[in-house]
């Protein structure tokens, strides 16, 4: 089953372009560490999801780029051609001149119902090219303009056209200081719409891949190229194909309902997190060899103390002795130490991968109270190496992990619409203070229901 | 500005093909076409001309430009003048020739829209001390804000010094200002004052010749050499050089490629927070810059810290001690999102922004350097230390408004009666009094406001 990508503004499509490049460069490695017919499965998989075939033998992305200005998509678009790997479909791309001026409610109330047919149409004509529709990849800023408020506007009229289809938005938390003036508005509107309409909400934040990126990778001066490959790395360390059942060499088909059924188990909690270890440049990689053991001992603490990367872990922080739920923001305030989970995917990829003990992530305390672990718990597996790494780990958790952000978002909105700043800007464009009320609510409800887990 | 950004965008362009980059400023011309025909939207570049309408209500200026080297550049069907001039009065500017040339005004504005695929925005460029800028330039706002309601009002203002030599610009000022406050989206006040500062601490950087500061002779700012003047006689001439960066920076984001691309709508959605508070304090750095391409961190580092100084502002003023409401910065060339960021953190503490905005910080970044430069940046700041400004200048208004000087040659003009004076007082105090109240909040805690609580 195939995945049909939008990239939305500018960030989205810097960031597509990175992923395709991922997946591509991946499939085509030549250590796989397996044979050569597990290797062809594997790639012949990965294509079905994610490109389709041209002529002359250059595959195409499953994409749809959107931006309401041109440079980003040209420049994408080009990047892709000139690489000679891959490209994206000559008519796949939309865009406008004008630009969202980071402004949601431009994106939202202004572009979105002008453009509605035109991107509807894009994304149609992609999806009649596959033969069965697992779902849609949406990647998007949270921050801008384009990507928050004509993502919500998409995400939106996906759901009403294709009901039956998933929704996956992939939403880049900004940097807490210094990216755009008026992102925490731009992203309450973007959390609480996509909230209603998206099935699930993959979070990336700037500030944890610009930390991975100075502590793991050694890069002295980080670009968002850098921050982007990351990601592209931890994505593709996802998306890529593994066994659909203990012991088999079929690869699962259908990844994005497989991952929505692992993982978001009750609408009220949709926000998902993404740890991958080894995270190492490739240099570094020659000279380290991992176990198992080893491996996830340090995802697993990572996974419940909220560490995004495997350097600087609290080893303090363990699972509460009793499971009560502690009720209140009370316990917000109170430093929040332990990451309880709802549920989490690990995906192993590499050798030896049946030898590993998942036992760790088995234990029902890391978990809240009403789902068991053999629920809550699932395990992915390919023999077949991702990139460079002879073992790498994947974590995919629906926990708290997004609660301390989203509470902070909430908190500086909240502040900045008590003083009524900027407010003006969003209501020229039909938003009313209603709107951003509705809004507040919505999150404020989210971040109970997190808390109280 | 039209000389640089024909440099810039030749210094880019190699391949002489009329691109999105130059669209924005420019049209592509065949002028061998007669009438209005002759547009070229793709291929090589045939002739360029300016997208702009000059208006002056005497000749000189523009006659001079139209003799000179840059003649071709400007449509002689987007001029208008006058020849009397407005006597440095701005009734005579604002309700005399307003309505004399206002359907000539419009009909050339709507012509030069037509010729745009995608008008985003309108960039006003005018003195506030004068007649003619200031009084006709404000009517022009007013008319852009009726005929073309979406299109952002971006002007640029050189409001007249301590010293100014003309005697009504106390009125003339104060008079726009009002003007200025209800039609534009956003104002960045320039003082000449200033730019004679900075162009006096560069003439001294270069004639000390201290070690490894030496300005790199293809440099914009300073150079001479490739530009159109041969020489630069009047220190004016330095000094509009730094404003013609100002605007050549604050629309590269625009223009050309980067990691973090900023449009100009966004300039006002990030620091206008309320529609009268659009009063933006601007600096440009690093405004001399050493031979070496490289440049180690710490004088890059240096580039962010110099741009607070208040020796670096366009206007007098001091923004590290004031207060302030949000702060943009666009930085150019080969400068990467963590350089943005270590600089952020470093200078956020010893600056003071309001209790709703305390991350109140935009931030782009564009692949193209400045022609002669390996990387700048562009602070704007919306900051109450624009407030020392208005109030000087409502002082002298006042030293000549309490004497009734002068006042005669206004109220002899069709239309203009006291009140307008006192409106335009009033305006001008309200505004000032907008800055106090946020003034007072500089020194009191930072509180949350509590939060909607929800049922569980």
């Amino acid at each position: 089953m195939s995945v049909v990508t939008v990239q939305l503004g500018q960030c989205g499509n810097q960031i597509g372009f990175e992923v395709f490049d991922a997946l591509y460069t991946d499939s085509h490695c030549p250590q796989g560490l397996c044979s050569k017919r597990e290797n062809e499965a594997y790639q012949a998989s990965c294509k079905e999801r994610f490109f389709s075939e041209e002529e002359n033998g250059v595959p195409i992305a499953r994409a749809i780029l959107v931006d309401m200005e041109p440079k980003v998509t040209s420049q994408t678009l080009s990047k892709a051609a000139q690489s000679g790997r891959w490209k994206y479909g000559q008519h796949s791309c939309f865009c406008q001149k004008q630009g969202s001026g980071n402004n949601w409610a431009y994106g939202y109330s202004v572009h979105g119902p002008r453009h509605e047919e035109s991107i509807m149409n894009l994304i149609q004509k992609e999806v009649e090219k596959c033969d069965s529709l697992s779902g849609f990849f949406i990647i998007m800023s949270m921050a801008g303009g384009t990507g928050s408020g004509l993502g919500a506007f998409v995400t939106q009229n996906l759901q009403d056209q294709y009901s039956n289809s998933l929704k996956m938005n992939h939403i880049i938390w900004p940097y807490r200081t210094g990216e755009v003036i008026v992102q925490n508005y731009n992203s309450i509107l973007t959390l609480s719409h996509l909230y209603r309409s998206s099935d699930a909400l993959l979070v990336h934040e700037n500030d944890a891949l610009h930390k991975i990126c100075a502590k793991l990778m050694n890069i002295k001066q980080i670009s968002f190229s850098d921050i982007n490959q990351v990601l592209a790395h931890q994505l593709g360390s996802v998306f890529q194909p593994t066994y659909s059942v203990e012991g088999s060499c079929h690869y699962r088909r259908n990844p994005l309902g497989d991952l929505m059924e692992n993982l978001v188990p009750h609408p009220e909690f949709k926000m998902l997190g993404i740890r991958n270890i080894p995270q190492m440049s490739e240099n570094s990689l020659a000279y380290s060899t991992f176990t198992w053991a080893g491996l996830l001992k340090y995802l697993r603490q990572m996974l419940i103390s909220n560490s995004k990367m495997e350097e600087g872990i609290d080893w303090h922080v363990q699972p509460p002795l009793s499971r009560l739920p502690t009720l209140g923001k009370a316990s917000l305030n109170r430093e929040l130490q332990f990451n309880t989970s709802i549920a989490n995917l690990v995906i192993l990829r590499g050798k030896d991968v049946h030898s590993a003990d998942l036992g760790g992530f088995k234990d029902p305390a890391l978990y809240t109270s009403w789902l068991k672990p053999i629920n809550a718990f699932n395990v992915w597996k390919t023999q077949r190496a991702f990139r460079k790494y002879e073992k790498s780990a994947a974590l995919v958790s629906n926990s708290q992990f997004l609660l301390k952000p989203l509470d902070t978002i909430v908190g500086k909105a909240w502040n900045m619409f008590a003083s009524k700043a900027y407010i003006h800007q969003y209501t020229k464009f039909g938003l009313e203070e209603e709107d951003f009320l509705d809004s507040f609510t919505l999150l404020e409800q989210v971040v109970a229901s997190y808390c109280n887990l | 500005f039209w000389d640089l950004a024909l440099r810039e965008h030749a210094a880019v362009n190699q391949k002489g093909i009329y691109d999105e980059a130059l669209s924005s400023f420019f049209r592509n011309v065949d002028t061998r076409v007669v009438g209005d025909g002759g547009s070229i939207s793709k291929g090589k570049i045939c002739t360029l001309k300016a997208r702009a309408v000059l208006i002056d209500m005497e000749e000189g200026v523009v006659n001079e430009i139209l003799q000179g080297p840059l003649r071709d550049v400007f449509d002689s069907k987007q001029l208008i003048t006058d020849i009397s001039g407005s006597g440095n009065n701005w009734a005579v500017g604002h309700k005399v020739f307003g309505n004399l040339y206002q359907e000539q005004i419009l009909e050339k504005l709507r012509k030069s829209a037509e010729h745009c695929d995608c008008l985003q925005c309108f960039f006003i460029i005018h003195s506030m001390g004068g007649g003619t800028g200031s009084g006709l330039g404000t009517f022009l706002l007013k008319m852009l804000k009726d005929e073309f309601p979406e299109v952002y009002r971006f002007v640029t203002s050189v409001y007249p010094s301590g010293e100014d030599d003309v005697i009504t610009s106390p009125y003339n000022s104060i008079l726009a200002m009002k003007e200025l406050n209800e039609h534009a989206d956003c104002v960045l006040p320039i003082d000449n004052q200033s730019l004679f500062d900075i162009i006096s601490k560069i003439d001294l950087m270069v004639n000390s010749g201290k070690l490894g500061t030496t300005i790199k002779p293809k440099s914009l700012v300073t150079s001479s050499a490739g530009a159109v003047k041969k020489r630069h006689q009047k220190p004016f001439d330095a000094m509009n050089n730094i404003v013609a960066n100002l605007l050549l920076n604050l629309t590269s984001s625009a223009r050309f490629e980067g990691s973090l691309n900023m449009d100009l709508n966004e300039i006002s959605m990030n620091l206008v927070p309320f529609p009268q508070l659009h009063y933006l304090v601007s600096s440009l750095t690093p405004l001399y810059t050493l031979a070496d391409v490289n440049i180690p961190t710490r004088r890059l580092d240096q580039m962010f810290s110099d741009a607070f100084s208040k020796d670096h502002q366009l206007i007098r003023a001091d923004p590290k001690h004031s207060l302030y409401l949000a702060c943009a910065l666009m930085v150019r060339g080969n400068v990467q999102v963590s350089d943005l960021r270590r600089n952020i953190e470093r200078l956020k503490p010893s600056l003071q922004f309001v209790s709703w905005n305390q991350e109140g910080w935009k931030t782009s970044l564009c692949s193209v350097p400045p022609v002669g430069h390996s990387h700048s940046l562009l602070a704007l700041a919306n900051n109450t230390c624009v407030k020392p400004t208005f109030m000087e200048l409502r002082e002298r208004f006042m030293r000549l408004y309490k004497k009734k000087a002068h006042l005669h040659h206004y109220l002899q003009i069709e239309g203009m009666e006291e009140s307008c004076f006192m409106e335009a007082l009033s305006s001008l105090s309200g505004l000032i009094e907008e800055y106090n109240q946020l003034d007072a909040t500089k020194s009191m805690p930072v509180e949350d406001f509590p939060r909607l609580s929800v049922a569980m």
